[in-house]
């Protein structure tokens, strides 16, 4: 697996690379004048600390934010280290490569070094006239390359967290900053842009849609994101890529089959290969293996743990089982609506 | 992308959806084929009305009619000159018919018309529609030897032959002169023998008994003098209508009750206060074959001077003789309302009437035409009723896809997006089901006559009874602009009733939408 990983990523320049190109466009697309978040909303998120009460608005220096300002919003900043180059072109193929990725990573926490950041995140479910709390005041730093679990009893709010994580639904307080951008009050267009393209999710019930191939639903985050005519003139490109994409996760040989006709390995391996296509930032994962067997379980695992490896891909997974979330980096506990580190 | 691969994809494989169009494409199929019939039919009998009655009529509103045709044809000129192509007089009175057919008196009810022969044919097809090709170029009301038309001329292929028809003329005339000639001496000998008989037993004879004198024998002899053949001569000739003169049966074809050369008697009242009644032979020249029944049966055409003169309409003193209209011809591109309105100014509306060809059988137009839009409305019902069926299989498919569309909004998918799938979808099913009715209506069309033939075979009963609608075909118009607004309409109803579930995937939460089960 690993010399795959490695050859794919060694291809030169001209063949197909999700991160590079995805990141490239979004930022033309700031530079053409497309909405920008607001001057609240550009501000830097607050080091994580347990205090955060002025979350909302913290106050700015007038230098601050007219730097912000002109910054694009996705623009990789010079004053992060590890965001000036997409991360799987930092990074050495082999597998030497990964612990220096690791060390990397958890080497020197700067306070704004989170790549999503939720800050007293709050989200209650209204059943008739009760209120019910599921996430109280969640604060959660997820760094560039890490693959992080949460961990939670069933009704704990492990999925609510994730969804709020991938913009899919809007807390009721706190905020949520992406690339040190708040993203939680972004115009529903700009959500959406946002999941297209820099989240990545996948769902214990895989939710492959049933009338495609392996291949369309791979590639389907793609004609979301692009016009009809974008796609068809790229369309080759693309297929490519899916193609390769599926040559990682290991299902070459089921392009043309239903998700009917696949196992649940399989299908889990497809919706990695479709969450991964328009080359995210981040990967959200629900419960990825909450529906397999314990063997098909750690392949998908054992491909995830690849993917962060070899790609440095941040990864956010929620599960009930620790021994799945022993394979993180880094686990977190999800209780009473609030984050325990472990 | 997505929008149209799913759409694609969701068309191929929900069936059920096809199911709820196969409402929308019998509607559109149905409008189709009911809309080319009504037009067929509401032009084929515009055309004839028109072709029948002139443009426009001056009718004066007394039976007696009024005198000097020429002084009023004069004035019409003077009012609207510039755009009258052609006039004629005509005299027009109730009559009966009289004929012998079968060795019985058939009497019948007509509509007496007094033309003249040479103007008649400028100002409506009337030529057009007799039976003699001599008499369609040039129109006269003497008998011809013979050469009268063996199958309708104007009936297309499907006429059926007209064997009676062959020797109808002079030949008819004379053979049944011979005929008559024949039975009179029949009559007359056995009318001999037996008087002949009783005389000699009695010894007295009426003519010649006590040597009186019939005191209106000099009066009758002068009447008797011009012995008429039959044989050689003809009485004033008339143009019947055909449908007086035989009857359709079923398969189509004609029976003659009379042929051109028989000899007719017409009684009418003449002019006059009160009126009397007058009568006279006249013999049959050819049939007029207009093809609206209500005019086959019951228009007579005669010389109008004959007329005149019958019915005591010609002034002694100036040998002018009085007419009852006036028909116009316009000339093309004149706008036969507006005319009519300058000369109706013009002649004192009491004692003149002035109508154009659409007055004269509004009625009948307009009928056809409200038939035509209600059935339209009827119809495009049928189409909306389907619509709330695609609206219902519509609102099953959206929570069907519940899951799926919570998928796509998580993959970044927007809900202008997912209402554009089902947009999309609403609109194919539309295209699929109006396109479908398209090709059916106008396949149907064009072999409805077929289609009326093997029906009549299954059934029994001939569903198009060319003895009553007097077409051979079933018309069929199929006008372009009213097909296309028929499948828009259509496509259009598709997608409004995909509005509302395309509109509730919309907005469906994704959070939700991925929870559901």
């Amino acid at each position: 697996m690993n010399d795959e990983l490695a050859e794919m990523f060694a291809r030169p320049a001209a063949t197909f690379r999700p991160a590079v190109m995805i990141r490239s466009r979004v930022a033309a697309g700031t530079a053409r004048g497309e909405p920008r978040p607001t001057a609240a909303a550009t501000s830097a998120p607050p080091p994580l600390a347990p205090a955060a009460a002025d979350r909302q608005s913290r106050p700015t220096s007038e230098a601050d934010s007219t730097a912000e300002k002109i910054t694009p919003i996705f623009e990789p900043r010079a004053d992060q280290p590890g965001r000036s180059e997409p991360p799987h072109a930092v990074h050495e193929p082999g597998p030497t490569a990964s612990p220096h990725a690791e060390a990397a990573s958890h080497a020197s926490p700067a306070p704004n070094d989170y790549q999503l950041q939720a800050v007293g995140l709050a989200k209650s479910y209204r059943k008739a006239s009760v209120v019910i709390p599921v996430l109280r005041h969640v604060d959660l730093g997820v760094r560039r390359g890490e693959f992080l679990a949460i961990v939670g009893q069933s009704g704990s709010g492990k999925s609510t967290l994730l969804h709020l994580l991938g913009t899919l639904d809007a807390p009721d307080a706190g905020s949520l900053f992406f690339d040190g951008q708040r993203i939680d009050n972004l115009p529903t267009a700009d959500r959406d842009r946002l999941r297209n393209h820099c989240f990545g999710m996948i769902f214990q019930f895989y939710h492959l849609l049933p009338e495609l191939t392996t291949l369309e639903n791979v590639l389907t985050p793609l004609m979301i994101g692009k016009s009809v005519w974008q796609f068809l003139r790229r369309r080759r490109a693309y297929r490519q890529a899916a193609e390769q994409l599926l040559e990682l996760v290991g299902l070459s040989h089921r392009l043309k089959h239903r998700p009917k006709e696949l196992s649940g390995g399989e299908m889990q391996r497809a919706a990695i290969a479709r969450a991964l296509i328009t080359g995210p930032d981040v990967l959200l994962a629900d419960e990825p293996t909450g529906n397999l067997d314990r063997a098909t379980g750690q392949a998908i695992l054992d491909l995830l743990c690849s993917l962060n490896r070899q790609e440095n891909l941040t990864i956010v997974m929620v599960t009930h089982d620790l021994a799945i979330a022993e394979r993180a980096n880094r686990m977190v506990r999800l209780v009473d609506g609030q984050i325990e580190e472990c | 992308m997505y929008k149209l691969l799913l759409c694609w994809r969701y068309l191929r494989t929900r069936y059920i959806a096809l199911a709820s169009i196969i409402s929308v494409m019998l509607g559109v199929a149905t409008m189709i084929v009911v809309n080319s019939v009504m037009s067929g039919f509401a032009t084929e009998m515009q055309n004839r009305i028109h072709g029948i009655l002139s443009d426009l009529v001056l009718e004066v509103r007394s039976l007696d009619g009024m005198a000097d045709a020429e002084w009023h044809m004069e004035q019409i000129r003077r009012v609207a000159g510039e755009a009258i192509a052609g006039m004629t007089p005509t005299v027009v009175v109730p009559a009966m018919l009289s004929f012998r057919h079968a060795d019985q008196w058939i009497t019948r009810q007509v509509q007496l018309i007094g033309i003249d022969e040479k103007t008649q044919s400028q100002v409506s097809d009337f030529g057009k529609y007799l039976q003699h090709p001599e008499n369609r170029r040039a129109m006269s009301f003497q008998l011809r030897e013979g050469g009268y038309d063996t199958r309708d001329h104007q009936g297309g292929p499907e006429a059926k032959e007209r064997p009676q028809m062959k020797r109808a003329g002079w030949e008819h005339r004379r053979a049944m002169a011979e005929i008559q000639a024949f039975n009179r001496l029949m009559a007359q000998r056995a009318a001999a023998s037996v008087p002949s008989e009783s005389l000699r037993s009695d010894g007295t004879d009426s003519s010649d008994s006590a040597g009186l004198v019939d005191p209106f024998a000099a009066v009758q002899r002068p009447q008797q003098e011009p012995v008429f053949d039959p044989a050689t001569q003809q009485h004033t000739g008339a143009v019947l209508g055909i449908v007086m003169a035989s009857f359709r049966r079923p398969t189509g074809e004609d029976s003659f009750l009379i042929l051109p050369g028989d000899d007719v008697k017409l009684t009418f009242p003449t002019a006059g206060t009160p009126p009397k009644i007058a009568t006279d032979d006249f013999t049959v020249v050819d049939f007029y074959e207009c093809k609206m029944a209500e005019y086959d049966s019951s228009f007579v055409f005669v010389p109008i001077r004959k007329l005149q003169e019958l019915r005591g309409m010609i002034d002694p003193a100036t040998g002018m003789g009085m007419f009852k209209s006036i028909q116009i011809k316009l000339k093309p591109g004149f706008d036969g309302d507006a005319i009519r309105d300058r000369l109706a100014e013009a002649f004192p509306r009491n004692l003149y009437e002035v109508q154009t060809w659409r007055d004269r059988q509004g009625a009948l137009l307009a009928a056809v035409q409200m038939e035509t839009a209600i059935l339209n409305v009827l119809l495009f019902l049928i189409i909306a009723v389907s619509g709330f069926g695609i609206l219902a299989i519509f609102f099953m498919i959206v929570v069907e896809k519940t899951r799926d569309i919570g998928v796509l909004k998580s993959l970044g998918a927007s809900g202008a997006g997912i209402m554009g799938i089902f947009l999309s979808y609403g609109l194919s099913l539309g295209l699929v089901g109006s396109g479908v009715g398209l090709v059916l209506g106008l396949v149907f069309v064009d072999h409805i006559n077929d289609i009326a033939v093997v029906l009549g075979k299954i059934t029994g009963k001939p569903v198009f009874d060319p003895s009553i609608y007097y077409f051979y075909r079933i018309p069929t118009i199929k006008d372009p602009w009213t097909i296309t607004w028929i499948v828009f309409g259509a496509i259009a109803i598709a997608v409004l009733a995909s509005v509302l579930p395309a509109l509730r995937a919309a907005l469906l939460h994704p959070v939700e939408a991925l929870r559901y089960e």
